[in-house]
């Protein structure tokens, strides 16, 4: 074993240390010899089968190593109480009676109130969160005490260095301390095996890029994505042996991989009479797992890291590729075999990571923020940098402004999207009946072609952690929800998400909005609203979150915006989806001379501006991020009295400018969208109440979006039914008039029971003061059927 | 003090020696790349090394010092290995130090071990670079880089003689490689210039052919059954050659990208033992569960056998800026060589400059504008990005090509002769849905699959159109067109990782050649007006080549080069002056100058004051980039009367 050991023994003890039958891993530890053997009263333990932990390294033979007088060798045995403080395991400090002591101290006495896991339902937050587990664990009977590295650190930081120093050989102290308190008070418990400990979340590293040799064989915890896993191998730890001669049977270990076959049968002396018995020598699953490094950690322009991970037992098949995990394990390095025919020796070592505790990280977007990795993320100095600059008056300009600073002006809506990265507060109401609240802010740009809304959303795409960029013209259905595949391999079917659940809370960025085909379009409607996304496909039939922001950029309909048409007939969008989208923003090339100077200014500043000014903006790009991710972590703003009242008053006061003129101008959709936004703006100012500034800003923001596509082309007057029924209510009530007025020319015609088309429409215009085109004519004679008081077939009009 | 021999032949021992001086300290890595450093900086002493593209594999002495000029294409997980060890004598007990740095296995005496538990045994990180030649490096580049190099006259008198000890999938290559003589005539020439130099004097004096030949085909004996089928070396373009190798570094490795161009001095290894090694691993591999941690793929790839992929272990590094051996190799430095080299050159840029423009414009038929906005292009770099933006892009489109005659080939062979690196694109249906364009990563093998998109910075890309048919894409040749159409508007390419797509920046010229307007996008379509139609296009073409001396030809190439690295800037006055001339323009027809076209004239006037050698905008070039600009519209315009729905 000593070839494993070079890394973590101190020098001082290498030639003294004399080594020890003293297997830590092996059936024998963790009751340690003398328990065994003397009965003691924990009968429970003794009872129980002991399970080989191979995530430790079973090869490995841990030394206790006296430091005042080496060697004493039988000593060891009775370590426990007696001795105690004098044995320490070879090339360590750790002593395993002390060791034990603290932990069970730690397992009987750590609360932390404030903590709280998303597992940890059903656990009361002021009672001892270990004890509460073991009892869990005498409950269900799954024998596993998963401890977080974070709570032993806070209890005890000395306990907590040793673990991460000597995971290999503190766990099973800590398994030996697990287990008698356990079996101390649930003595009749019934488990398959002892408990083992799983600590997890070590601090140790974080990034896979960060692992360097001084890491090795130290527990560490590290997020990745699984990519590759292998078929289970069935592991040998222990061999089995049977003389044919005399049927004398004899147990061996495998040492570092290898079985030593005895030559000799101690009971007859026979040579070469031993034979392996397989069905009962002792085999463990394992399995080899690659993982990458996930894309968040990567610098730009390299190529992601991986590495190997060994799972032992029930970790095995606990992840699929695909999987974002968080493993924690120890490092290992192995010297690659010395090959008996060359003297030389390959001087690369393999390395890979022994699983002791896997933890998903996206099962655990379920629930709420992504805390963990939120928090590591921010130093204490980035937060007060962070803090600091939010107590800025001008914040949201400054934020705005950072915000894609190549494209020129069109601030209003650099402050919508910038809303919308930062989002609303997401509520829940299932309890009402009502589900979950959208807090994601939708927005919708559309305008001239080349005026920057590719760029605009490309910025976006590249600015948050979960974009997804996509283009309408190129994406199915398909592309953008899930898909079922069939791994051609395994001939196992799997889901394969799109872009849509892919930025699940994140940003989906659709180019081309208008391209998109029908059915794509009608995914879009449940995920807009209801934020998730339904999938019947293939026998599987499932629900996935779909929390993401839309910010989509469409393309009118001819080449050029045409002011003369309202948004909805330049896009040709169904209304019923634009009412989905809180903003909508115009983006339109101005006409205007003292705009033009400022964008030739920008322009040509563009084109000599050195390396290293641009590089300053870049900078500001990685402040914003930090920025909005914060805000997004852990501002939460909720509603103030005067902000409700002021929200109120808004909404109230929309209705009213529509009921004067006989049309509805706000629907609660309107009010939501405003909550919304003026949440996000609270957000933008780190603060955790919506007050009545935030809602002002709403509202402008809101009506100065309305005002660009809400705008009824005929009468200049802000309509919002555009939006919400694709036709203002001018025009509606022009087309009614036209209907009555058809009804009347064919009435005052006497009965004729048809009409030529042609004729009609002659007749229809000669009439009417206004110029009439076919469309609308169309439209009158289509209302007047409706109304079942004609049908048209061809080129004749039917009177019923 | 070791003689110049010493450190070319043998730098192991000159780091032994080192090492053995400064022992216990750590220092020594230090002083090894100092010593190194120093000795390179000597009189050309760069250009002594022999280079791992000039060279085949088998004709350099394993374990000597010689460079590599390459492309990294896949970062490899880095390696601990054992940094210093020690080896103990099993009968004396003698106990010796050695240091396992530069290299790959760890040596040790007939009669020694290795002591793996030895507490003097230091682990060290290394990171292993996959390296490619440059993709699309053009022929010259290959032939001056060699001529320049001296040194090379023993090894190259090798070269000419045919050769016994390649492995079967390398006499595949070399094939190809006689099929590209007739592409490329240089080639040949190349080889008689080898022939004619190999006179001179044998300076390291220690390359014996014939026993590194024997050596060579002795590991190859060993190392074939290994590997059939042959090994993929991932070039990103079809028909390359050439070695590709395992890099190894050991210092700042974080500050190497993907796609980065380096020049690397290092430790060749080619040590047979390595592939004994793995291959002793794959047969006791049922055996040992530890072993078949890598799958059989994986294995082939990062351990590849080291006659067809040798290692380098690096002791110098650098980022090249170019590739253009005519040029010193970095222009940032303040040195006076290099300064009076630029400024000796700027001066008499402008004839230069013409000759070029009537080059091109023979070879545009006759097009003096097409050769303009030609000049335009080949010197455009992106030069920055402003967010999401790449700064300073010029694709053209060169519509209006005729279709019959070949024309595109032979434009692509004179711009092959200018560039250093390029490719030509041939779009079809079949090359669209066939071909690999995005790079991808194989989890199986656990590699960067390359792609035809992977290639350095400034590499010319000519796409050519003309020969598009009408046809249904499939999936991939969606994919690959967006890809190219990304690629042309944000300078970035999405390489595929299967679970994730991740953005990698690139910085090359497209030209598309096509004859309506092209169906990806472009900066600025220019419509190609012939002149003149000549019967036989080869002909004229070649012509134009041989017509041209060899000594303006590298002109040429300079001047590509060199104007590209410049930087410019606008003063305030003519900010100004453009300011006025915009508003001015949109008050007269708001319609017909945008943003967009505004961005158009300012990176014209950009390359035109820049191909000038103009580092400063001017009233005139300005007025010059308008004037340009008009003529372009104007014809396009015209174009598309004359067609009706064309465009």
């Amino acid at each position: 074993g000593a070839a494993d050991a070079l890394f973590s023994s101190p020098p001082q003890f290498r030639h003294s240390a004399i080594p020890l039958d003293f297997d830590i891993s092996s059936p024998l530890t963790y009751g340690t010899p003398s328990s065994r053997v003397e009965g003691t009263p924990r009968s429970g333990v003794r009872g129980t089968p002991v399970r080989q932990r191979p995530d430790l390294g079973s090869v490995r033979k841990a030394r206790q190593v006296d430091l005042h007088s080496d060697g004493l060798a039988e000593d060891v045995v009775a370590t426990e109480q007696s001795l105690g403080q004098r044995l320490v395991i070879w090339g360590t400090d750790v002593n395993v009676a002390s060791c034990k002591e603290k932990f069970q101290r730690f397992l009987q006495r750590f609360i932390d109130p404030l903590d709280k896991e998303d597992e940890d339902i059903g656990l009361d937050l002021n009672e001892p969160r270990y004890m509460q587990r073991l009892q869990e664990i005498n409950m269900v009977g799954e024998p596993f005490l998963n401890v977080n590295c974070d709570h032993l650190r806070s209890f005890d930081e000395n306990l907590y260095r040793q673990l991460i120093c000597y995971p290999q050989e503190v766990i099973p102290t800590f398994d030996m301390a697990a287990n008698e308190i356990f079996f101390d008070r649930y003595p009749d418990s019934i488990l398959e095996h002892q408990i083992q400990v799983r600590p997890y979340n070590a601090l140790k590293t974080r990034n896979m890029r960060n692992l360097n040799p001084e890491d090795i064989d130290q527990l560490i915890t590290i997020s990745g994505m699984v990519i590759r896993s292998s078929q289970l191998i069935p592991e040998m730890q222990e061999a089995f042996f049977r003389c044919q001669v005399c049927a004398f049977t004899t147990r061996v270990e495998i040492d570092r991989g290898r079985i030593a076959e005895p030559s000799v049968c101690k009971n007859c002396n026979t040579t070469h009479s031993m034979a392996l018995i397989h069905n009962r020598s002792m085999f463990s699953d394992k399995q080899m797992i690659k993982l990458q490094e996930s894309p968040e950690d990567m610098p730009a322009g390299q190529t992601p890291h991986t590495v190997a991970l060994f799972a032992h037992n029930d970790l095995v098949d606990k992840v699929q590729p695909g999987d974002r995990v968080n493993v924690t394990g120890i490092y290992r390095a192995v010297p690659i075999r010395v090959n008996p025919r060359v003297s030389s020796v390959n001087s690369v070592y393999k390395t890979h990571i022994d699983v002791i505790h896997y933890r998903k990280t996206d099962s655990k977007r379920l629930h709420c923020v992504d805390e963990e990795t939120e928090q590591k993320r921010f130093t204490e100095e980035r937060v007060e940098m962070l803090k600091e600059l939010s107590k800025k008056a001008d914040i949201y300009d400054r934020l705005a402004l950072a915000l894609a600073p190549s494209i020129y002006e069109h601030e209003d809506i650099k402050k919508g999207i910038l809303l919308q990265l930062f989002g609303g507060s997401r509520k829940d109401f299932t309890h009402t009946g009502r589900g979950n609240f959208r807090a994601e802010i939708n927005i919708l740009l559309c305008g001239d072609p080349g005026t920057s809304k590719s760029q605009l959303l490309q910025y976006v795409y590249n600015l948050v952690p979960r974009g997804q960029y996509t283009s309408g013209k190129g994406s199915s259905a398909v592309g953008l929800t899930a898909y079922v595949m069939k791994d051609p391999e395994t001939r196992q079917l799997v889901l394969q998400t799109g872009a849509l659940v892919l930025s699940d809370n994140g940003i989906c960025c659709i180019d081309e909005f208008d391209k998109m085909n029908e059915s794509t379009r009608s995914v879009l409607h449940e995920v807009m609203e209801q934020q998730t996304l339904s999938i019947a496909k293939a026998g599987i039939i499932c629900q996935l979150n779909a929390r993401a922001s839309i910010l989509a950029a469409a393309n009118p309909i001819e080449s050029q915006w045409n002011p003369k048409k309202t948004t909805i007939e330049n896009i040709q969008l169904p209304h019923t989806l634009l009412s989905r989208f809180d903003l909508i923003f115009l983006m339109l090339d101005p006409r205007d001379e003292a705009y033009d100077r400022r964008l030739a200014r920008h322009l040509v500043s563009l084109y000599y501006q050195s390396e290293e000014r641009l590089e300053e903006e870049y900078l500001d790009m990685a402040v914003l991020r930090d920025y909005i991710a914060y805000a997004r972590g852990y501002v939460n703003p909720r509603l103030g009295e005067e902000a409700s009242q002021a929200l109120i008053e808004a909404y109230v006061d929309m209705r009213k400018i529509g009921s004067g003129k006989g049309m509805v101008s706000a629907y609660p959709r309107q009010l939501e969208s405003l909550i919304r936004l003026a949440e996000a703006h609270a957000k933008v100012r780190f603060s955790e109440k919506v007050e009545t500034i935030d809602v002002e800003e709403a509202k402008r923001l809101h009506r100065e979006a309305l005002k660009q596509s809400a705008t009824d082309p005929r009468t200049g007057i802000v309509d919002i039914s555009i939006l919400t029924t694709g036709m203002s209510a001018t025009a509606r009530k022009r087309k009614e008039e036209l209907a009555q007025a058809l009804r009347k020319l064919i009435q005052s015609k006497g009965k004729t029971p048809s009409l030529k088309y042609q004729q009609l429409l002659d007749d229809l215009r000669a009439q009417s003061e206004t110029a009439i085109t076919k469309e609308m004519f169309e439209e009158a004679l289509r209302a007047l059927a409706d109304e079942d008081f004609l049908t048209v077939t061809g080129k004749t009009v039917r009177l019923l | 003090m070791p003689c110049v021999g010493d450190w070319l032949n043998s730098p192991l021992s000159i780091v032994q020696g080192i090492f053995a001086q400064n022992v216990p300290n750590s220092d020594w890595e230090k002083k090894v790349t100092e010593y190194f450093k120093e000795k390179l900086k000597e009189n050309n002493a760069t250009n002594w090394v022999p280079s791992l593209n000039d060279v085949p594999v088998h004709y350099l002495k394993p374990n000597s010092l010689v460079k590599f000029r390459c492309m990294v294409q896949d970062m490899f997980d880095p390696e601990f290995y054992m940094g210093v060890y020690e080896t103990v004598d099993p009968n004396t007990n003698a106990r010796v130090l050695h240091f396992g740095k530069y290299r790959d296995v760890a040596e040790c005496g007939p009669q020694q071990e290795i002591d793996l538990n030895s507490s003097q045994t230091v682990t060290s990180e290394r990171q292993t670079f996959y390296c490619v030649p440059v993709p699309g490096e053009s022929a010259w580049v290959k032939e001056i880089s060699f001529l320049t190099e001296p040194a090379y006259v023993s090894t190259s008198q090798a070269r000419v003689s045919p050769s016994t000890s390649y492995t079967p999938s390398r006499h595949k290559r070399s094939y190809e490689e006689d099929e590209d003589m007739d592409l490329h005539p240089s080639k040949q020439k190349e080889q008689h210039m080898g022939k004619s130099c190999c006179s001179g004097s044998d300076i390291h004096g220690c390359v014996e052919p014939k026993r590194l030949e024997t050596e060579a085909s002795a590991g190859h004996h060993v190392i074939s059954p290994n590997c059939s089928p042959p090994l993929d070396l991932n070039f990103p373009l079809p028909g390359e050659k050439g070695p590709a190798c395992l890099v190894k570094v050991y210092e700042n490795w974080e500050s190497f990208k993907v796609n980065d161009v380096l020049e690397v001095f290092g430790v060749l290894s080619v040590d047979p033992v390595l592939s004994i090694v793995n291959s002793e691993e794959r047969d006791s591999s049922t055996l040992d569960p530890m072993e078949c941690m890598d799958t059989a793929e994986e294995q082939r790839v990062h351990s590849p056998p080291a006659s067809l992929v040798p290692r380098i272990h690096v002791i110098l590094a650098q980022k090249l800026q170019h590739i253009n051996p005519l040029l010193p190799a970095c222009l940032n430095e303040e040195e006076s060589k290099t300064c009076e080299f630029v400024s000796n050159f700027m001066s008499e840029l402008s004839p230069v400059r013409a000759e070029l423009l009537g080059f091109l414009t023979h070879a545009l038929l006759g097009d003096s504008l097409a050769a303009e906005y030609l000049i335009l292009h080949l010197i455009s770099t992106v030069y920055a990005r402003r967010d999401v933006l790449p700064l300073g892009k010029f694709t053209v489109n060169l519509s209006g090509c005729p279709r019959s005659s070949a024309f595109t080939e032979h434009l692509y062979r004179l711009i092959q002769h200018l560039v250093p690196a390029s490719y030509h694109l041939r779009m079809s249906i079949e090359s669209m849905n066939q071909s690999r364009f995005i790079p991808h990563k194989d989890y199986t093998a656990n590699r960067l699959v390359s792609g035809l998109l992977q290639l350095a910075s400034n590499t010319s890309l000519v796409i050519d159109e003309t020969q598009l048919e009408q046809g249904q894409l499939d999936t991939a040749g969606v994919h690959n067109v967006t890809a190219l159409g990304n690629l042309i508007t944000w300078q970035k390419v999405d390489y595929d990782f299967n679970y994730h797509r991740m953005e990698f920046p690139c910085n090359i010229n497209v030209l598309i050649t096509s004859e309506g307007r092209s169906l990806l996008p472009s900066d600025c379509q220019v419509h190609l007006q012939p002149q003149i139609i000549p019967p036989n296009m080869e002909e004229y073409m070649s012509s134009l080549l041989t017509a041209v001396l060899p000594s303006v030809l590298n002109k040429f190439r300079i001047y590509l080069s060199l104007l590209r690295l410049l930087d410019y800037s606008i003063s305030d006055e003519v900010t100004k002056a453009v300011e006025e001339d915009f508003v001015e323009m949109r008050k007269n027809n708001p319609e017909s100058v945008t943003a967009d076209d505004l961005h158009k004239m300012l990176l014209v006037a950009r390359f035109l004051s820049l191909s000038a050698g103009q580092t400063t905008l001017s009233r005139e070039r300005w007025l010059r980039a308008k004037q340009l600009e008009a003529l372009r519209k104007a014809r396009l315009q015209q174009q598309q009367s004359v067609n009706g729905n064309e465009l």
